[in-house]
């Protein structure tokens, strides 16, 4: 994990050496919506198996990168990388095959509310990845399994608390194996007491899986816990980076401080 | 006025071949604007104008003009061309392609109406278009605008009396057939007035168990 911005150069290459190798990669990307440039020419990069936290004040640009890398909007100027590919631009096969790489869980969760909880989770790898519909069951159900919603197969997800529904979301994007999980504020829509649950289950996935995170969150203390690297948003740009120890007890950057006095 | 219980039971044949025209207008019209109106929702959304001008155009056309004169259209100038069919099958054709524009834009509200975060969920999946709209928009879609599309499967039923204006024997046009043969009109008329309530009612019973299946 690295970044170019104006206040911190590190080596992009000796630092993709030492990880498990690069995997995402945004240069001089540039999105804007209207007059509003939500990201400025930003530079950076995740290597694989990497937990990434994106923080920084609403309206400065993180769920937009996530949008980017998941190919829901297109960047108004510069270029991303995945596992090699460029994105944007590329045919529609070439994104259909980074699409395969990276999984996202939504705010709002998102599930189909018209299928059962097992169906949402099988869906995409029968239909996409041409499993058997047997062996896509037998995985999500080991997936239900995991994330604590067994006895929820046949449960249609107006059945569920938040909670719950974003627990299936999460098993919904691993059962698609994906290399780079986003996730998208996944706890921001829950009632309070539900979060924990949620928080707990991804520290769990980061810790015995190799699955690369991109992870856009208000809550501090998870991101501490999971967090390989910390960046700090603000106005479409990385005003500072490094590890969560590093960010959260002597941030360097003014905008930091302020931030994180705000929010912790 | 006299109520004359032996006219009522002189009109029952004829009601009973008009009550099955009508059904019949009813049923294959009502399917016709389901399924046209459908397809015309989703040429409205492809992204060329070459598609969704013309469709546009000629949807508009059919909707704003009146149902009569698109039947006798449909009746009369159709077999200049050389195409001729029987008066039912134009009616139903008629109707059926009437209604089919109301129907799109009931559709398109019921599409409109899937929440954004759907087609994201959908695409972070990178299930195919084609997978998208049958597996996951239109099933949604189609749930929501249930209620809407009775509605107009109910006005038109009431619609049904027009096709007499091109011979169609519906359950009007039989009334007035035997009216206009016995002089007597107040029994064929009250009899055809008590099923169209019937049916708007039993149809309206359907839907709504229909509807709560659907909502489950």
């Amino acid at each position: 994990m690295s970044t170019d911005t104006p206040e911190t150069l590190p080596n992009p290459e000796k630092k993709a050496a030492a990880g498990g190798g690069e995997l995402i990669r945004l240069e001089q990307v540039t999105k804007r919506f209207g007059s509003n440039t939500v990201l400025d020419h930003l530079d950076f990069s995740v290597d694989a198996g990497k937990h990434v936290t994106l923080i920084g004040p609403s309206g400065s640009g993180k769920t937009t990168i996530l949008r980017l890398l998941m190919t829901l909007l297109k960047p108004d100027e510069g270029t991303i990388t995945v596992d090699g590919q460029k994105l944007f631009p590329a045919s529609d096969k070439e994104v259909r095959e980074v699409r395969k790489k990276i999984g996202m869980v939504f705010q709002q969760f998102n599930l189909f509310p018209n299928m059962t909880v097992l169906r949402n989770i099988t869906e995409a790898p029968v239909t996409v990845l041409g499993m058997s519909k047997d062996e896509a069951v037998e995985r999500a159900k080991g997936l239900l399994d995991m994330v604590g919603l067994a006895d929820k197969c046949d449960a249609h997800p107006a059945q569920l608390s938040g909670g719950q529904q974003q627990r299936v979301a999460i098993a919904r994007a691993l059962a698609m194996q994906p290399k780079v999980l986003l996730l998208d504020e996944v706890t921001s829509a829950l009632d309070p007491e539900l979060v924990a649950g949620v928080l707990d289950l991804l520290r769990d996935i980061a810790r015995s899986t190799d699955i690369t995170m991109l992870c856009v969150t208000h809550e501090m203390n998870f991101a501490r816990d999971i967090s390989d690297t910390v960046l700090m948003f603000d106005s479409g740009r990385v005003i500072e980076t490094g590890t969560p120890e590093k960010i959260f007890s002597e941030p360097e950057h003014d905008r930091t401080r302020e931030f994180l006095s705000a929010v912790l | 006025m006299n109520w004359d219980w032996g006219a009522v039971a002189d009109f029952m044949p004829h009601f009973w071949d008009g009550l099955l025209v009508t059904l019949q207008v009813l049923a294959i019209g009502s399917v016709i604007s389901f399924v046209l109106g459908l397809v015309w929702a989703l040429l409205m959304r492809v992204p060329s104008r070459w598609v969704t001008w013309p469709v546009g155009t000629v949807t508009e056309f059919i909707r704003n003009t009146p149902l009569l004169v698109q039947l006798f259209f449909l009746f009369y100038v159709m077999p200049e061309w050389g195409l001729t069919f029987s008066a039912l099958t134009t009616g139903v054709v008629g109707i059926g392609l009437h209604y089919s524009t109301y129907t799109m834009q009931v559709y398109r509200a019921g599409i409109e109406a899937v929440p954004v975060g759907q087609w994201e969920a959908a695409t972070a999946l990178n299930l195919p278009l084609r997978r998208t709209w049958t597996a996951v928009i239109l099933p949604q879609a189609i749930r929501r605008v249930v209620p809407a599309l009775g509605n107009y499967v109910i006005a038109m039923l009431k619609d049904t009396p027009i096709l007499m204006a091109i011979t169609v024997l519906e359950m009007l046009g039989e009334a007035q057939l035997f009216a206009r043969e016995t002089f007597q009109f107040t029994e064929p008329l009250t009899v055809i007035g008590v099923a169209f309530i019937v049916i708007s009612y039993l149809a309206s019973l359907a839907l709504r168990a229909l509807e709560r299946r659907l909502v489950h």
